[in-house]
């Protein structure tokens, strides 16, 4: 008797916790929702943050954003998997549009990517005039250089800068040069651990909280610009593109009020973007 | 209890040439059996001599290699093992209350009577804790309502293997009594013990098995006062048997 | 690690939305899964331990191999099937709470139903010759031997739970870990580290750790409540 009891209550309180876990999910219909593949950098500096709540109130329509690494970003996004992508890898870009999976690009904001590493500055890479110099002085010195690895955007331009160095960085893979295959926040997690330096792009470095022993010690090189572009995946290819959507908030974001917004957002009285929509 | 006297259907039983073979090993060797239709039929042996796999080929829960069982003719099936309950060594009880697990026999059977479950219970002297968990008895008082949870099922044949080994004497006096209670209202009890005493007290006939054979088979007095087999002899005597 | 565990009383404690909407979802995508993958798993592990069959050894071979199951590969595989390019992208599933439910229950499947398997089969052994003897039929004996391995089973049921709600690999392919509808604990703690703020990130993985603790305290005391009675 006291079994039964005792069972019956147990699923009861089972069931009630059941109830109560799915009471609080909403999933309104006709809501207007869109989805942005983004890259973390956007992301994680706290732009959307700021910025959305801002496009929701104008306009009504929910943005969701997966911040992922550029390369996925664009992979996601030729699947069909988002509306608009915004991301950072210029050249990537265009070719997804001319692939077909984008509808035209459009500049959205810039900022510059930095080479931060120990304060102490072991390879003394602050005295390199610009990023390729820096990045020679890092192949030849003692201190580790990491890298996303991850064929983000800051992966690509960190590659570019190789190229133009005339280096192949991958050769020295698990001695000084450690690829690491993660986002840029775990990246510069590790890299403040090991000591060593890598590059990262100044919006997620000013925002980044772990800091420790890190700074700063390359940065203004024209090389380092760092470019975001917005594109609307392809409706032609995908038809659940909310196109109309999609449209509202790149014309939004291009326009005079995102424009204006993407300028005012500051973390510890930086700016971090510098908004260039033509 | 009911106090109907009924004779089974299904007695007397026989056995020829029963073979029985586990992992390589002959354990049951050419058994011939008649079993009477009444009384205490108790089986007994040295240890190794396959009584209780002869008393599991009996109730149908190993199959023999080579042979036959008949039940007063009849082949082991669904039906005939309805009419037969056993006893095992250890009991196996359910994880519920003493009374579910009277009441979980008799629900297999189909037999829905919630004032017998307890009536079965008195008997075995364990009404008072019908409520306690089966698992937390001692190990007397698990075997006297595994023996209840046999009767409940108001079997015509009731198998007991061992069921007073490592008992102490109030739980083996009241399954003794029990034993004989039963017998002589009509069912056919067989039993397998090692006990000489219980043996000499409850048993009609005996039934002697030695390296899966039998050596023979007769009534209970003449066993006890003229064993006719060597290995009877030996065992009787609490000799160890000449390999 | 003081400041994490400060922090995490702090928020706690200050009826942050954002962090009780973060830990509802949790719990919501977690339980349902933990529901689906019982329904589905109990069953299947019951039967499989229940019955014999051809093919039955290299069945549990195969669902404890699952066991093993990277949460990544989970997600991946899932974002494969879900991916508007994928062939159940037509039920724009991805970057919903509803992925994550599949992902988690997909993950937690093979440990439901491998332990519900050996569960069953080891008190399957020890009830059978009992149950034959009893004349029980196959369908009642399998239902005891469900109701006798309750509380076993709630052991597996848990395990589930814990492996659900403590994975960020699976829901964080699926579910994007978008802000206010498909981030859960374990996505904001990735989302967190990566944003260097590893005190709040420690301060909700301890957060999570109490409400795994407080769900595993209520089976434990339904667990000894059996014990005292000795049904287990």
């Amino acid at each position: 008797m006291l079994n039964s009891l005792s069972r019956r209550g147990a699923i009861a309180a089972l069931i009630s916790a059941m109830l109560l876990g799915v009471s609080g999910g909403s999933y309104a219909a006709g809501e207007k929702v869109i989805v942005v593949q983004s890259t973390t950098s956007t992301q994680n500096s706290g732009l959307y943050d700021y910025l959305l709540p801002k496009f929701k109130a104008a306009t009504g329509i929910t943005v969701r954003v997966v911040a992922v690494g550029t390369g996925q970003a664009l992979k996601n996004a030729e699947n069909g998997d988002g509306d608009v992508l915004i991301v950072h890898a210029k050249s990537s870009e265009e070719k997804f549009v001319a692939d077909g999976f984008g509808l035209s690009r459009q500049n959205l904001m810039y900022n510059d990517f930095v080479v931060v590493g120990p304060s102490d500055d072991p390879t003394e890479l602050s005295g390199s005039g610009t990023a390729v110099d820096a990045f020679t002085r890092a192949s030849q010195g003692s201190a580790a250089f990491t890298s996303r690895g991850d064929n983000s955007g800051t992966h690509k331009k960190e590659m570019s800068i190789w190229k133009a160095a005339g280096i192949d960085p991958t050769t020295a893979s698990g001695s000084w040069y450690r690829e690491l295959g993660a986002g840029m926040g775990a990246t510069l997690n590790t890299t403040a651990l090991m000591g060593a330096y890598t590059l990262t792009d100044r919006a997620t470095w000013i925002s980044f909280k772990n800091k420790q022993n890190l700074g700063i010690v390359v940065q203004g090189d024209p090389s380092l610009f760092n470019q975001y572009g917005i594109i609307m995946v392809n409706p032609a290819r995908h038809a659940h593109v909310k196109q109309e959507l999609a449209q509202t908030f790149i014309d939004w974001m291009t326009g005079a009020e995102g424009q204006a917004a993407i300028a005012a957002y500051t973390l510890e009285g930086k700016q971090l973007f510098t908004p260039n929509a033509e | 209890m009911s106090d109907v006297q009924h004779k089974s259907a299904l007695l007397p039983l026989k056995v020829d040439g029963l073979h029985l073979t586990l992992g390589g090993q002959s354990l049951l060797c050419g058994i011939d059996l008649m079993i009477a239709a009444r009384g205490v039929t108790v089986i007994m042996g040295p240890n190794g001599a396959g009584k209780s796999l002869l008393l599991r080929c009996l109730h149908g829960l190993l199959v023999p290699d080579v042979g036959q069982i008949q039940w007063n003719g009849m082949a082991m099936s669904g039906r005939v093992r309805r009419c037969q309950a056993m006893v095992f060594q250890r009991p196996v009880l359910l994880r519920r209350s003493v009374l579910a697990n009277v009441r979980f026999a008799q629900k297999a059977h189909q037999l829905v009577d919630e004032e017998s479950a307890l009536a079965f219970l008195e008997d075995m002297r364990l009404a008072d804790i019908a409520d306690r968990p089966a698992r937390k008895l001692s190990g007397g008082e698990q075997q006297r309502l595994a023996l209840a949870r046999a009767l409940a099922t108001r079997p015509d044949i009731l198998f007991l293997d061992e069921p007073t080994a490592s008992l102490d004497p109030a739980s083996t006096r009241i399954i003794e009594d029990t034993v004989g209670f039963v017998s002589q209202r009509g069912t056919k009890v067989i039993l397998v013990t090692h006990d000489l005493n219980q043996a000499r007290r409850l048993a009609d006939d005996i039934t002697f098995l030695a390296g899966g054979k039998v050596c023979e088979q007769q009534s209970a007095e003449a066993f006890f006062s003229a064993p006719q087999s060597p290995q009877a002899d030996d065992y009787l005597m609490g000799r160890l048997p000449e390999i | 690690m003081l400041e994490a565990f400060g922090l995490a009383f702090r928020l706690v404690v200050s009826f942050d939305p954002d962090l009780y909407e973060i830990i509802g979802l949790s719990l919501r995508v977690s339980l349902m899964a933990l529901l689906c993958a019982s329904l589905i798993g109990l069953p299947i592990g019951a039967l499989v331990g229940f019955t014999r069959f051809p093919g039955r050894g290299i069945i549990i071979v195969f669902m404890n191999a699952l066991m093993g199951m990277p949460p990544v590969v989970i997600g991946l595989l899932l974002y494969l099937m879900i991916s508007r390019s994928g062939p159940l992208g037509a039920l724009a599933l991805l970057y919903t709470p509803t992925a994550m439910i599949i992902a988690q229950t997909l993950l937690i499947l093979p440990i439901v139903a491998a332990l519900t398997r050996q569960i069953i089969e080891d008190l399957h052994a020890e009830y059978d010759e009992q149950f034959r003897s009893l004349s029980v039929s196959r369908g009642f004996a399998l239902v005891t031997l469900l109701a006798d391995a309750r509380y076993s089973l709630v052991t597996v049921v848990l395990a589930g739970f814990g492996r659900a709600i403590a994975e960020v690999g699976a829901v964080i392919i699926v579910g994007g870990n978008i802000n206010h509808f498909t981030r859960v604990m374990t996505t904001a703690i990735a989302l967190e580290t990566s944003k260097g703020q590893l005190a709040l990130a420690v301060a909700l993985g301890i957060v999570l750790l109490v409400i795994a603790l407080l769900v595993n305290v209520a089976a434990a005391v339904l667990r000894s409540a059996a014990l005292r009675r000795a049904y287990v």
